[in-house]
Formats: structure tokens, C-alpha cells, sequence
């Protein structure tokens, strides 16, 4: 019994380090693999091609894509696979190659795209609205400029009976209450939009610049839209921001805001639209553009366009091709589905640019893949 | 956990008059497979653990090598301020857990002696099955509870009663700088970390107290011992280190919870709470609000750095909790 365990003790011990051993080569390997992966082809899993396009990113156009992916299915019979993992995810997936398109709500900068072979373009529009919680004040009532929101965000603000907010809003009646004030505690793309615009219309105010999370120096943290809107929904003297469609289904108070031609403006699909119409794609390279605080008296200052980036060099004709499709049916017949669901679709003339951006960078062997 | 295992080297094997007794082909080949499966399927989870610790410290090597030990010392997480800090989250964690255990321990302690000595076992059996069905709820479900009902009940009530009156004075209660009226808190979150954890400190007690064996408590009443005498000299003396190890069980569960506390933990990453009514964050919530992001190698190499530091804390604690045990064993005489 005794040797025989000692034995068994020998056995275990060879396991264990052969095991070991194994998983120290399997981890080398794919640290090579993560380095060398750039140079290899299409790593999109073969079992999935043509009537399935792969996509990842973005969280905020989710329900846009899925909708427009259901639908192109019935048509078209191809389907369309798309992972709300968030944008930071999207844009390594997109690079490392293993989807054939990332999603971003914030633009890769001209230089970061050439480094990592990808061209981008817009796909849709959204608005980011104020939302807030006060007793007696209606819906689109009260009047918030760029540069009260960022010193609300900043804490210069703390009370709503602050003489600046009832300079703006004669006649609504403000609480002598602490300001509630709600971000997002996860890194998001709604977060970058917001403080992208308070960074644009109130920069001397607003010094913490834009970015996907920001070190807040007051107020608490909501996970998700869901998160910020059920804090604001449910706590008397709460300000928040979120997605249009956020506020809009759960009935929040939202607000009227100053744009950047002195109009008050109230959020609306009309008004999100003037931000689309109104931005200079032409004149941005690599669509690199920031929605944001953009000219027109009927404009929405807080909008963003969600970005779909693709490879430049494509493996395989016949799958960016199928994918290209999708999106050039999308842009032709998907606007009635994304108004529907809250989202602004992109101008026709802005679609053109986009087609012939395709046709001059989207390259398969030397030789354009697009038109077909 | 192992605390509960029972030591079974003693009786490992077949006592040898039984092996002869076997059927000739069983001892010759079914042993040494069953011998072989059972080996395989235990160096698996060993091999889980190191490759764990492995793909961790591999992937976090970025952060560990650029950032050392002073992301142990920095307060704030902020990388788009240029700071990598895990302080305010292993603060944050720290106090949640604390308010967790503290609430959850006793109660579970109570519960467990209600349900094996004072109720008749049909009434025991309605509540302990009421309170394993706690356990099964799935964590996101708490987060929810807790975002709807728990915080406004937090902020409007409890919040504005404590604020006002002389508890509102005491370090920990007094708001601290980050104050946004007590809804979203360390205490919220802890709160929630209580029921979540309370079950399985219950059950786990409920059962170690069930094996106190019945003659010994019996000879407790026979000396004229009071109830009360019998369930704290007796019971939980011999339970108590099974007891100890359903604690072990909850703080492990209460330190890595991630959605709950994600919800209600208010997401203030810039400094450590002052105050239990202030926001703050844990490492494992810190992780699931920011990975999403995480765009840059040195963004979520530092995550998973955080992610090791949380392995290493729970590792700390389980190897703790063995030695305590084993000399609690050692003190108590037995198996007790």
C-alpha cells in the first residue's frame, strides 16, 4: 500500500509537470500567434462564409444593425452576425481581422487608420439628450446652456436654485435641492459624444476634455443608458445624459439646449438630422468628423455618427462584396427602419462620398472591390 | 471550501479482505481506469488554477512591468488622466466586503441554530429551502433590486435619517467629498452583498451545525445545561470551524461579485470612499465597467492586472483560512 502510493505520487508529479510543460508551450504559441496574426489572411472562420457577414462593436447602434439584418435576411437570405461588445472591442477585432467590419461610436483618427490598414465611414446618427428629474418641470421646459451643463459636470453648479440656471429659465419654478448629478461609470461612446461637446461649446469651462471615461470630479456613476436613466427616473433632483431612445421609452424629462448658432433647440429626430445635413464630410479626411456643437439654427448640438471600419485589403472578393450590399442596401432602403427606432439615417449625397471612398480604397489583389 | 471536505485518507482504498473478494477482471482493469479518470479529472482543476495564474501574469505583464507596485499605491483610476491606480478600488472592495460580512455573518449564524435546534424540522424545512432558492437567484437579478429598490429607498430614507441625526457625526457615516446623497454607496452595494452571500453561509452552517452529533448535545441537557448553554458551549464550538469555512465561502463570493455591485456601487473611480455613504468602486466592478473600452495595451494589460491582484487576495484568504482551520482543529481536539 505504502510503495504503491509512493509510486502513485511519482505518477501525479510527471503529470502535473508534463501538463505544465504543455500549457507553457500552448501559452509561447499564442503569444506568437497575437503578434503574428496581422500578417496572416482572413482569420473569419471558414465555416461562415458569404451568407454570413460578421461584425462587432459599438453597443449604441445594436438595435439599428439587428433590425436592418433581420430584414436584409428575409430579402436576401444572407445573414448578419453583429456582437454589441463595445467600441474598444470592435476596433481589435476589426484590426486582428477576426469580423469583417467593426463598429465605433468614435472615429479612428486618419493616422491611427493607415497604421492599422482600415478605412472608416459614418452608418447612422444619434442624439445624447439632458435628462432630468424635478418636480413641476415638464418635458423639454427647461433651458440648459453648453456651458452650465459642463459647470453642473463639474460641480461650479450644486444647487438648482443657482442664480445662472434661473437666469436662463424665467418662469420655471427651481427647487432649492442639491443637484443629483449622473455619468456613466462604464467607458462608453455616449460618454465620449456628451463630453466632446461640453469639451467643443464650453471649453473654458470644461477642461477635463473628451474621451470615453473622464476622471468626473463629482456626481455618481449609472452602468449602461439603463443605469443612468433608472438613477435619474427614480431620484428627485437627478441630471443625467443618455441615448434619445433611452429617454423617449422610459418617459424622462429631457431638456431644451443653446446651440451653437444662440438657438434653443428641443431633441428630436428632425433636429439630429439638421447636425448630419449640416456636417462638412466632404472636407473630412477619412470621415474623421465629431459630430458635435455643429452649425444651423435648428441643429441638435449633441449628436454622433457610429462608425462601421473595414480592412482595406480584403481576403476574399466574394465576402466584402456580400458585406458591401448589406450596407448599400441599408443606406438605400434602411432609413424608414432607422427612424423608426430613433436613429438618423445618412444624407443621400453624404452615401455618394461614401460609395466612391469604397471604390478608391477597398482593394482585393490589386484590384477595386467596389462597384461590383 | 475544504473545510467542509472530510479528511479521508484513512479510509482511502478498499480495506484489503474486499480487493480479494472483487470479481478477478474489476481488479485488474477497473481500479487503475477509475484510478486514472479520477487523477486526470483532479489535475485538471490544478491545472485550471496555474494556467489561470498563467494567461493572467502573461497578459498583465505590460502594466506589471511599466507600473510595478505603486498601482497598489495609487489612488485613482484614470487613463485618460494618465493614472493607473487600483487604491480607490481595493478600498472600495475592502469596505463592501466588510459590510457584507458583517451584516451577513450573524444573521446566517442565527438562521442556521434557528433552523437545526429551535423550529421542528417540517418548519425548518420550508424555511432552508426558501433560503437555497435565494441562492440560486442569479447576481444580475440582485443588481436590478437593488437599482429600483434599494437605492431610492437608500437616498430618500435611510440616507436623510442617518444625515440628521447624531450617527451622521461618526467617521464612516459623515458624507465625504464624493457625497451624492447616499443612493449609490459602498453601503448600497454592501448591502445587496449581504443577501447575496447570506445563503450560502447559512447553508453551509445549517449543515456542519446538523452533524454536531446528537448524544453529545444530549449529554449537554443531561447535565441540566439551558438551551442557550447548549447551542453556544455545544454546538457552535463543535461546528465552529465548518462555520469559519461557510464564512470563507461568502467573503470569496462577496470579494469577486461584479454585476450587483457594478449597478449600485456608483462607479467613482478617483478616490478612496471616506464614508460609507460615499460611491466607490471594487476591483472585479472597476474590471466589468472598463474592459468594454479598453483600447490601448497599457489599458487592458492594467486590468488584468487588477484581475490578478483580486486572484491574489482570494488566494491569500483560502490559504489563511487553511491554517486557521487546521489549528482550530488542533485546538477543538477531533474533527470539530
Amino acid at each position: 500500500m505504502r510503495k504503491s502510493s509512493r509510486r502513485w505520487r511519482a505518477i501525479a508529479t510527471a503529470a502535473l509537470a508534463v501538463l505544465l510543460a504543455v500549457f507553457a508551450l500552448a501559452l509561447v504559441a499564442c503569444g506568437d500567434d497575437a503578434e503574428g496574426e496581422g500578417s496572416e489572411d482572413s482569420g473569419v472562420p471558414a465555416a461562415e462564409t458569404a451568407n454570413t457577414i460578421v461584425g462587432a462593436g459599438a453597443s449604441f447602434p445594436y438595435p439599428l444593425y439587428s433590425a436592418w439584418g433581420s430584414e436584409y435576411n428575409d430579402l436576401n437570405g444572407v445573414k448578419l452576425n453583429y456582437q454589441s461588445i463595445g467600441s474598444g472591442g470592435g476596433i481589435s477585432a476589426i484590426s486582428a481581422k477576426t469580423v469583417d467590419f467593426g463598429g465605433s461610436d468614435a472615429p479612428l483618427e486618419p493616422s491611427e487608420l493607415q497604421a492599422a490598414g482600415l478605412m472608416q465611414w459614418p452608418q447612422c446618427v444619434g442624439g445624447v439628450v439632458l435628462v432630468v428629474n424635478l418636480d413641476g418641470v415638464e418635458n423639454n421646459q427647461l433651458k440648459l446652456t453648453a456651458e452650465l451643463v459642463a459647470k453642473i459636470y463639474n460641480g461650479d453648479i450644486s444647487n438648482w436654485n443657482d442664480p445662472a440656471l434661473a437666469a436662463e429659465n424665467d418662469g420655471v419654478k427651481l427647487p432649492d435641492t442639491k443637484i443629483n448629478v449622473v455619468h456613466r461609470s462604464d467607458s462608453s461612446g455616449t460618454t465620449w459624444i456628451f463630453t466632446n461637446y461640453l469639451a467643443a461649446a464650453a471649453g473654458d469651462v470644461w477642461t477635463l476634455g473628451g474621451d470615453k471615461e473622464i476622471a468626473w470630479p463629482t456626481g455618481v456613476g449609472g452602468k449602461g443608458n439603463e443605469g443612468v436613466a433608472a438613477s435619474v427616473q427614480q431620484l428627485k433632483g437627478s441630471i443625467g445624459y443618455v441615448e434619445y431612445a433611452y429617454a423617449k421609452e422610459t418617459g424622462l424629462v429631457s431638456t431644451q439646449l443653446k446651440n451653437a448658432d444662440g438657438e434653443w433647440v428641443e431633441p428630436s429626430l428632425e433636429t439630429f438630422g439638421q447636425a448630419a445635413a449640416q456636417a462638412d464630410w466632404a472636407g473630412a479626411d477619412e470621415f474623421y468628423l465629431v459630430l458635435v456643437d455643429q452649425p444651423g439654427p435648428t441643429t441638435w448640438p449633441i449628436t454622433g455618427a457610429s462608425f462601421i471600419m473595414v480592412q482595406r485589403e480584403q481576403a476574399d472578393v466574394g465576402r466584402a462584396q456580400a458585406m458591401l450590399q448589406f450596407f448599400d442596401w441599408a443606406f438605400r432602403e434602411g432609413a424608414g427602419t432607422a427612424e423608426g427606432l430613433d436613429y438618423v439615417p445618412i444624407p443621400a449625397n453624404v452615401y455618394e462620398l461614401i460609395q466612391s471612398k469604397w471604390s478608391e480604397n477597398l482593394m482585393s489583389g490589386g484590384s477595386p472591390v467596389w462597384p461590383l | 471550501m475544504s473545510t467542509l471536505d472530510i479528511d479521508v485518507r484513512p479510509q482511502a482504498g478498499p480495506p484489503r479482505g474486499a480487493a480479494k473478494a472483487a470479481p478477478r477482471g474489476h481488479r485488474r482493469f477497473g481500479d487503475p481506469v477509475f484510478r486514472v479518470v479520477a487523477l486526470v479529472c483532479g489535475l485538471s482543476v490544478a491545472i485550471a488554477m496555474f494556467t489561470l495564474a498563467g494567461v493572467l501574469i502573461y497578459n498583465s505583464w505590460t502594466a506589471i512591468s511599466e507600473l510595478g507596485l505603486s498601482f497598489l499605491t495609487t489612488v485613482a483610476w484614470s487613463p485618460n488622466g494618465g493614472s493607473y491606480g487600483a487604491l480607490a478600488a481595493l478600498a472600495g472592495t475592502a469596505m463592501t466586503t466588510v459590510v457584507a460580512m458583517v451584516i451577513a455573518v450573524p444573521l446566517a449564524l442565527v438562521i442556521a441554530l434557528l433552523l437545526t435546534e429551535l423550529v421542528p424540522p417540517r418548519v425548518a424545512r420550508v424555511i432552508g429551502t426558501g433560503i437555497e432558492m435565494l441562492a440560486a437567484i442569479p447576481s444580475i437579478i440582485f443588481g436590478m433590486w437593488g437599482l429600483f429598490v434599494l437605492v431610492p429607498f437608500m437616498q430618500e430614507r435611510v440616507a436623510p435619517l442617518v444625515m440628521d441625526s447624531w450617527l451622521g457625526e461618526l467617521p464612516l457615516l459623515r458624507p465625504g467629498p464624493m457625497f451624492q446623497g447616499g443612493g449609490f454607496s459602498i453601503l448600497t452595494a454592501g448591502l445587496v452583498l449581504a443577501v447575496m452571500v447570506l445563503p450560502f453561509i447559512t447553508a453551509f452552517s445549517r449543515d456542519v451545525l446538523l452533524m454536531v452529533p446528537r448524544v453529545t448535545k444530549e449529554a449537554g441537557y443531561g447535565m441540566g445545561s439551558t438551551t442557550w448553554e447548549v447551542l453556544h458551549k455545544i454546538s457552535l464550538r463543535y461546528a465552529l470551524s465548518g462555520i469559519v469555512g461557510a464564512t470563507f465561502i461568502g467573503l470569496g463570493r462577496a470579494l469577486g461579485e461584479t454585476m450587483a455591485v457594478a449597478y449600485l456601487v456608483g462607479g467613482s473611480f478617483l478616490s478612496v470612499p471616506q464614508s460609507l455613504f460615499d460611491p466607490g468602486t471594487t476591483i472585479a466592478s472597476l474590471i466589468a465597467l472598463q474592459f468594454n473600452e479598453a483600447t490601448t495595451k497599457l489599458d487592458i494589460s492594467a486590468l488584468i492586472y487588477m484581475g490578478l491582484i483580486l486572484f491574489a487576495i482570494t488566494m491569500v484568504f483560502q490559504v489563511l483560512a487553511q491554517i486557521w482551520l487546521r489549528r482550530a482543529r488542533r485546538t477543538t481536539g477531533g474533527r470539530a
